[in-house]
């Protein structure tokens, strides 16, 4: 059980949420995030002000998922946010210790499985 | 501006009115604050990351029409009784002062500054057609060009003695070179820039419904001044139109709301906005020539075909994206033809309508609803053609990923200034002041 934590552009979002779904990875959270990795600044001027812009709007994805569904999401990740320039985002890969379904009180494997109806 | 045609009984050569000069100076302020509004209409429509650049286009349109107009298009619409075209008696202004203008009772520098600011929205009008992804060069040299070439020589058919007017075609306020002018050049103009590029594979959703409706509400209120501003007075056909500006929107929003009922359980803000221009367009061209009673059927009845309109553009192709066609190109066409049936002489003192007794006033207004879309479309495609074959009208698709905010003004609509490093903020050399590395 894993917690993949992709980070990437913001105009890639939908492209990313597309290929998740064709992965069939349901259950994903997103947010905004700012963050700075090795791309250029940007330069913005408002009136007499010229500033670099340090920090880049991200999309921060958040997938708890059993083992044999940790690559197929970080797969999907990678297609869909993928430009080939600098700043397309990172992947993390980190171990879940628990995962607990609120609605039913269903923990770990059950608890990122999803509902099927 | 048709009661320029009117035979005015005077006995000696016009003179000022003071009360008609002081009107049209507000009207004139009045619809230049409709580009504004227009500005953050369109504004609001568009993803939060092109907010700045959809809303500069309108201010381009303020600042290149106005000098464009000023220049050369204000005499090739109003100088002279050209067929096709007016002369260049006026250009630069020349001979363009304080006296009167014809037969008019207000200082042909009103008339002609009036007169600009319906140049200007229009070409503001059509920039709702390739928002989003037309670079901002390219939309300044494109509203140059068209100011000229095809605004100023649709008002010199329906306005400036040209011959859709000689034809007998009736148009108050702009439903000629305004709304159809606009509505089907930004078909032409959607068609040549193409589609965005994610139309039609993702939803790409208005971001700010208040700016929406605020600015709907803005230019209703501007509007005053364009169709009440239109008698050139402060006339019987002024004080009409006035007040049809009044009902037709009201009635139309009534339609749209029953409609959006019908197909969603559900009245909608975007569409009480858009319901808000597709009234004010109708009763552009019909204004000062229908009664009040037929002002409001204008606007329950006209509003089907556009609400009709919208609904079905979003399922095509064409990424005509804030549906300036449904919006302006099918009003204008529809209160054009709708005066042609319902035109009352005892109301207007010019002509009756089908319906009162003059089928050839209908004849008349179906030519300048078949001529002008075909001109206005034809002359636009031809046009940004040629401005695409010596520049790029896309932005690229880095660009457009990105937003034309930060890509083409360098600036954000929301910016938090959160991870912002101050560059040299005293102008004395290129030094960063605060670096937080």
């Amino acid at each position: 059980m894993k917690l993949v934590i992709g980070i990437v552009r913001p105009e890639k979002a939908n492209d990313v949420l597309e290929a998740l779904y064709r992965a069939e990875v349901r259950g994903v959270s997103m947010s905004r995030v700012q963050g700075h990795g090795g791309e250029l600044d940007r330069v913005e001027t408002y009136r007499g002000t010229t500033v670099k812009m340090g920090l880049s709007e991200k999309v921060r994805f958040e997938v708890a998922v059993s083992d044999s569904f940790v690559q197929p999401t970080v797969d999907a990740l990678c297609e869909g946010a993928r430009t080939g320039e600098v700043g397309d985002g990172k992947i993390f890969v980190v171990p879940l210790e628990q995962a607990v379904r609120i609605r039913t009180g269903e923990t770990d494997q059950s608890a990122v499985t999803p509902v099927v109806k | 501006m048709s009661v320029l045609e009117l035979p005015l009984v005077l006995a000696q050569a016009s003179a000022i009115d003071t009360g008609d000069t002081a009107w049209m100076l507000a009207a004139t302020a009045l619809v230049l604050l409709m580009t504004i509004a227009l500005g953050l209409f369109y504004a609001g429509l568009v993803r939060a990351k092109n907010t700045l650049n959809t809303f500069m286009m309108c201010v381009a349109a303020v600042a290149i029409a106005a000098v464009t107009w000023a220049l050369l298009g204000y005499s090739l619409a109003f100088d002279g009784e050209g067929s096709l075209i007016g002369g260049l008696g006026h250009v630069g202004l020349s001979g363009v002062g304080f006296e009167p203008r014809g037969e008019g009772t207000i200082p042909h520098l009103v008339f002609m500054a009036f007169q600009g600011t319906f140049c200007i929205i229009t070409v503001a009008l059509i920039s709702g057609a390739v928002v989003e992804r037309m670079r901002f060069g390219a939309f300044m040299v494109f509203a140059a060009l068209w100011s000229v070439l095809v605004y100023a020589v649709l008002a010199h058919w329906a306005f400036g003695g040209g011959w859709l007017a000689a034809e007998g075609a009736l148009d108050f306020a702009g439903g000629i070179p305004v709304e159809m002018g606009s509505g089907f050049s930004a078909l032409a103009a959607a068609l040549v820039v193409g589609a965005r590029k994610d139309y039609g594979r993702q939803a790409l959703l208005p971001h700010n419904a208040v700016y929406v409706l605020l600015g709907a509400g803005l230019l209703w209120f501007g509007w005053f001044g364009f169709n009440g501003g239109s008698g050139l007075s402060t006339g019987d056909s002024s004080v009409l139109a006035f007040v049809n500006t009044l009902l037709t929107p009201a009635c139309a929003l009534l339609t749209w709301f029953v409609l959006d009922l019908i197909r969603g359980r559900k009245v909608t803000a975007i569409g009480a906005a858009t319901a808000i221009i597709v009234g004010c367009v109708l009763i552009t061209p019909a204004g000062g020539f229908i009664s009040p009673g037929w002002a409001m059927a204008l606007g329950f009845v006209g509003a089907l075909p556009c609400y009709a309109m919208i609904v079905w553009r979003p399922r095509t192709r064409v990424d005509e994206t804030l549906d300036v066609l449904a919006a302006h190109g099918v009003a204008g066409f529809t209160g054009i033809l709708f005066l042609g049936l319902f035109a009352q002489e005892n109301w207007n003192g010019i002509a009756d309508g089908l319906f009162y007794g003059d089928a050839g006033q209908f004849w008349s207004q179906a030519l300048a609803a078949v001529v002008t879309p075909a001109y206005a479309f034809i002359a636009t495609y031809v046009l940004l053609r040629l401005v695409g074959a010596v520049m790029p009208l896309r932005a690229s698709e880095h660009d457009e990923a990105v937003g034309m905010d930060v890509a083409f003004h360098g600036e954000e609509a929301y910016a938090t200034g959160e991870g912002a490093i101050l560059v040299a903020p005293d102008a004395d050399g290129e030094v960063l002041v605060a670096d937080p590395g």
